[in-house]
């Protein structure tokens, strides 16, 4: 049974579709990822999952149940870091989580057990009794994402974490996500970072414009869209539209960016097979997760 | 209509732990404005004054400002105070995410607005008895009354911040009817010194039953019209507090 469900979901603002008819299914355990270019939609749908904002249209069931009518008992088992940072400055480092785990009931010796756990795994212990407007972004950063997990929760929703962490802070969290994992949590990353949906995701959804327009693993999506390599082909703007023709003509499959044409799905024999004989650079390189996102979402210039 | 739980204490337990971690810079103000007043009016302005129903100015002024201050603070509290925690702080949308509901946390900041009230008032109240002014043990209810006159302050002002746009739109709020209410609700001036129709008027404003109360309650001298103002009172708190409920759902639940 999938530990999150949802069906035709829908939200709108006003006129405004930031939400189009979704329907999804987030299995036990598995990290799920959502990408999307800015405003595609990907903070409205988590808000629903979360249950702090009500779908305009359609319904979601959350372990099971229906979250509309067990929001409560639902809520409970979320972790939840939200985009915008919302700890409290009116309290110290330590208050915050304690207060934090007084909203979910949990008794306070456990708290504080959990909080001095969760400030020393995030590398807080020293901030302990710092006010919050203390604290460096990165700092603020972790302690969110702490917040998120003092509930021990059963499913953890992340909206765009690692978002102004150092190297090595996204590395300690990858290793924490990855580690919340193998203890079974399922997790929701929405992120704009590629590398880290392709590195810990076992799905992903591309959103855009509201929808979700593709939705697998991450190695598959990039054997379905570009194929092993992707071929970037260079070209001066005077000769694009030369360019479009020809590869046009030749029926591949390509998308033209600024400056420079991506081309899928290649298999080069000889002199790079298909593509021999074209004016302009011509350069190869594994496929990543980045292309699939820039050929599905991209701003194409042409058709 | 969704109503609120139990867990709006925990709301209420995050506002007290901040306002004792902060108590420093909040009660001073607190204690030391309606002393200020009460000395200089019913003292200085006290001495021109002659005796109002039959006792001091000081003592008939000393009860409306247990009632008038205890409404301020519960007034700041659930305006610019929820304003801030609401919209530059993210409070609610971050408790919103754990068990609680919205209407948990409305109602955590109306009880917690009502507490304030009612420990300005109380603290009043025993500044005024060192003084010698209150003569009665139905003082005794007082804290009562104020933390019920706050319900009715705090549950109007959540009510007002859930629908302005900016924290200057409380400019409004204050100007057209805080202040009026301050100098038209008989705190410093017996409401028979206006028109009859001003008098009548003047019960709409939910500060006159309140300062009527408090001063029956520290004169001792108990009549009919003291009950009716606790009705009117009780009446606008079980008006206000669901129709604030509803509209904080409507403003936060986007
Ligand atoms: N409270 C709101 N009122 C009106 N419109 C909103 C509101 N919240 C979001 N929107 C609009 O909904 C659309 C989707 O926004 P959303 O925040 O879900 O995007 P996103 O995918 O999370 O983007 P980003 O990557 O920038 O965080 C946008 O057009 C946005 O302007
Ligand atoms: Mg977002």
């Amino acid at each position: 049974m999938p530990i999150i469900k949802t069906e035709h979901l829908t939200k709108k603002f006003k006129d405004l579709v930031a939400v189009n008819d979704v329907s999804l299914e987030v299995e036990d355990g598995e990290c799920f990822g959502l990408l999307g270019v800015n405003g595609a939609g990907k903070t409205s749908l988590i808000r629903m999952l979360t249950a702090v904002s009500p779908p305009t249209e359609g319904k979601i069931w959350v372990l099971g149940k229906d979250l509309e009518k067990h929001s409560r008992e639902i809520k409970a088992a979320l972790g939840v870091v939200p985009q915008v940072n919302n700890l409290d400055p009116d309290l110290t480092v330590l208050q915050n989580l304690m207060t934090f785990a007084r909203y979910f009931a949990i008794p306070r010796d456990e708290a504080r057990k959990r909080s001095m756990e969760l400030l020393k795994a995030f590398e807080l212990e020293s901030k302990l009794r710092s006010r919050i407007d203390e604290l460096s972004g990165g700092m603020k950063r972790r302690l969110l994402i702490a917040r998120g997990l003092l509930n021990m929760p059963r499913i953890l929703i992340l909206d765009e974490p690692t978002v102004g962490l150092d190297p090595q802070a996204k590395y300690m969290m990858w290793n924490k996500l990855t580690e919340q994992k193998s203890g079974g949590v399922t997790l929701i990353l929405c992120t704009q970072n590629m590398e880290e949906a392709a590195t810990l995701c076992d799905r992903v959804a591309i959103m855009h414009q509201g929808r979700v327009i593709t939705l697998d693993a991450p190695r598959t999506l990039v054997q379905k869209y570009i194929g092993k390599e992707i071929f970037e082909i260079e070209v001066e703007p005077a000769k694009r539209e030369e360019m479009v023709g020809e590869l046009k003509k030749r029926g591949l499959e390509f998308e033209a960016l600024l400056g420079r044409i991506h081309v899928f799905h290649i298999e080069p024999d000889g002199a790079k097979g298909p593509l021999r004989d074209l004016p302009g650079t011509i350069r190869s390189r594994a496929a990543s997760l980045e292309d699939v996102f820039l050929r599905l979402t991209g701003r194409s210039l042409v058709e | 209509m969704k109503t609120f739980s139990w867990r709006f204490i925990r709301v209420w337990q995050r506002n007290r732990d901040v306002f004792f971690r902060l108590w420093h810079s909040e009660l001073p103000g607190a204690v030391a404005e309606p002393m200020i007043i009460l000395l200089a009016m019913g003292f200085g302005l006290g001495a021109f004054i002659g005796l109002v129903n039959g006792g001091s100015y000081i003592e008939f002024i000393a009860p409306g400002i247990i009632a008038s201050y205890g409404m301020y603070a519960a007034v700041f509290e659930c305006t610019y105070g929820s304003f801030i925690r609401m919209e530059h702080q993210k409070t609610y949308d971050a408790i919103i995410a754990t068990p609680l509901s919205i209407e948990d946390v409305t109602a955590g900041e109306i009880f917690w607005g009502a507490t304030r009230s009612a420990m300005t008032g109380t603290l009043i109240l025993i500044i005024a008895a060192a003084f010698q002014l209150v003569h009665s043990p139905w003082a005794l209810l007082i804290p009562a009354v104020s933390l019920l006159g706050g319900l009715v302050f705090a549950s109007m002002s959540v009510l007002y911040t859930s629908i302005i746009p900016s924290i200057y739109s409380f400019n409004y709020y204050f100007t057209l009817f805080i202040t009026p209410m301050f100098f038209f609700s008989g705190v410093f001036f017996p409401l028979t010194s206006f028109p009859g129709l001003v008098q009548d008027l003047s019960w709409i404003l939910p500060l006159t039953p309140l300062v009527y109360l408090t001063r029956g309650l520290v004169t001792g001298e108990m009549n009919g019209t003291l009950l009716m103002a606790l009705g009117i009172l009780i009446a606008l708190v079980a008006v206000l507090f669901p129709i604030s409920l509803a509209s904080m759902r409507r403003r936060l639940m986007v």
